[in-house]
């Protein structure tokens, strides 16, 4: 009996330090709905910034290389506009269809109240957004993969991941050397990331500890900061990697939503150009001047 | 031959229509995506910057008073991948330009396309897989 109380505590213990206790191979099922992955025609060819031509789109081989094992490094490609996510997080969209919505608490549906995004189903003019990132605030995890996901750069170490995203030209790090989350750690944008490889080609990621004054996505949808987000990143050949990624935040939600269910990249060759994506205070302020103001009747004309 | 032609210049236009509300990376609230103006007019300014690029063009209404317009494309990024450059427009370019106006009124609009001077046009909306009519010269894959 006195055993059987030592081994219960030391397992409830295990269970609370053990950051990724559950090693999901599998990103969780995708929702009920599939929103359909429309995939634009970009021209045959696209100009880098030397201005070197490349395929506007990648030729996937006839018989793709296996995946490497333990390998997501190199520089990924969602296309023109699968990663855009305008609407929102491409696997739940906030396009007036109640059922394509998160599973909201009462508070997460008072805080989305407060958001005024200039997108999607709740949209108001631009003159009237409080979108954070109008402000020039950086969008943090996960709206980095949310909202104008990229060609994306994965750079492997042995003990970290770093992932640089071009919309803003941002990075993270992901800790791969087996550390725990720190305790009561202060906020971050981005938050703190620990990933494991949970089979030879998925490196599943958890990310806590992100400030909660950033949306989720571009729809608004707002976070705690107890908010949860794994990321499920599968190399699927040589030439193909895919994202998922899945909110858990009990405050906000009732339960853990799909954001993202296998959004395929592309490989690009090593010496692709990634053109820069920055939204500059001063060019902001110069489109409000010039456009979003008037457009939205809050100039002085 | 005529009749396919027809058949291709009919699925243009409903693509065309179909874009419409599909606009990749800007909310549309603020614009009247029922309506299409056609502007000829000349290119005083081409910015090619974030968070959309803006184009200047001068035009004159009716009554022949000079009109002065702001129309917006997505990102230079999107743009790019659509053929756009930041030396697509220079000032006194004679151009065509249809745009999804603003709902208040204002010379405001959001690019369609354009029509240069000499013929070339530039699509300032993605064209999806799944519409895209499988007749016409699109690229290879």
């Amino acid at each position: 009996m006195r055993m059987s109380r030592i081994v219960g505590k030391a397992v409830i213990v295990a269970f609370l330090a053990a950051p990724l206790l559950h090693s999901q191979v599998e990103p969780p099922p995708p929702p009920d709905f599939i929103p359909p992955l429309r995939v634009a025609v970009p021209p045959a060819t696209v100009q880098d910034g030397w201005h070197r031509p490349f395929p506007g789109v990648v030729v996937q081989p006839a018989k793709p290389a296996p995946a490497p094992r333990h390998d997501i490094g190199g520089t990924w490609d969602p296309g023109p506009t699968s990663g855009i996510q305008i609407q929102g997080a491409a696997a739940r969209p906030d396009d007036g269809n109640p059922a394509h919505q998160p599973p909201y608490t009462p508070l997460g549906l008072e805080t989305l109240s407060h958001t005024k995004p200039s997108a999607a189903a709740r949209s108001v003019l631009p003159g009237e957004t409080n979108d954070p990132i109008v402000l020039g605030d950086p969008q943090g995890m996960p709206r980095e993969e949310l909202y104008e996901l990229r060609v994306t750069q994965i750079v492997q170490y042995p003990e970290k991941v770093l992932v640089l995203y071009t919309y803003g030209r941002v990075w993270r790090v992901i800790w791969t050397d087996g550390r725990d989350f720190p305790k009561n750690p202060e906020p971050r944008w981005f938050g703190y990331s620990i990933g494991k490889w949970v089979n030879d080609t998925t490196l599943l990621v958890e990310t806590r500890g992100v400030d909660d004054r950033t949306w989720i996505d571009r729809a608004g949808r707002p976070h705690s900061a107890d908010m949860r987000v794994l990321e499920w990143f599968h190399r699927v050949d040589q030439n193909r990697l895919e994202l998922s990624l899945e909110i858990d935040d009990p405050k906000m939600y009732t339960k853990p939503w799909t954001a993202l269910y296998k959004l395929p990249f592309a490989l690009r060759p090593p010496d692709f150009d990634v053109r820069e994506m920055i939204y500059a205070p001063s060019d902001v302020e110069e489109y409000n001047r010039l456009l979003a103001n008037p457009v939205s009747d809050k100039d002085s004309h | 031959m005529a009749q396919k032609c027809l058949t291709i210049v009919a699925l243009v236009a409903a693509i065309a229509v179909a874009c419409v509300p599909a606009l990749a990376h800007h909310g549309a609230a603020a614009y009247d995506t029922s309506k299409t103006v056609t502007i000829k007019g000349t290119v005083k300014q081409w910015n090619w910057t974030n968070p959309h690029c803006l184009l200047f063009v001068d035009t004159t209404d009716d009554a022949g008073q000079p009109v002065h317009w702001i129309v917006e494309t997505q990102n230079p990024l999107s743009m790019s991948n659509l053929g756009w450059s930041g030396e697509s427009f220079k000032p006194g370019d004679h151009i065509t330009v249809r745009v999804t106006p603003a709902k208040n009124g204002r010379p405001i609009g959001l690019v369609m396309d354009v029509v240069l001077a000499n013929g070339q046009k530039l699509n300032a909306r993605n064209i999806f897989a799944d519409e895209e009519p499988k007749t016409d010269a699109s690229p290879k894959q």
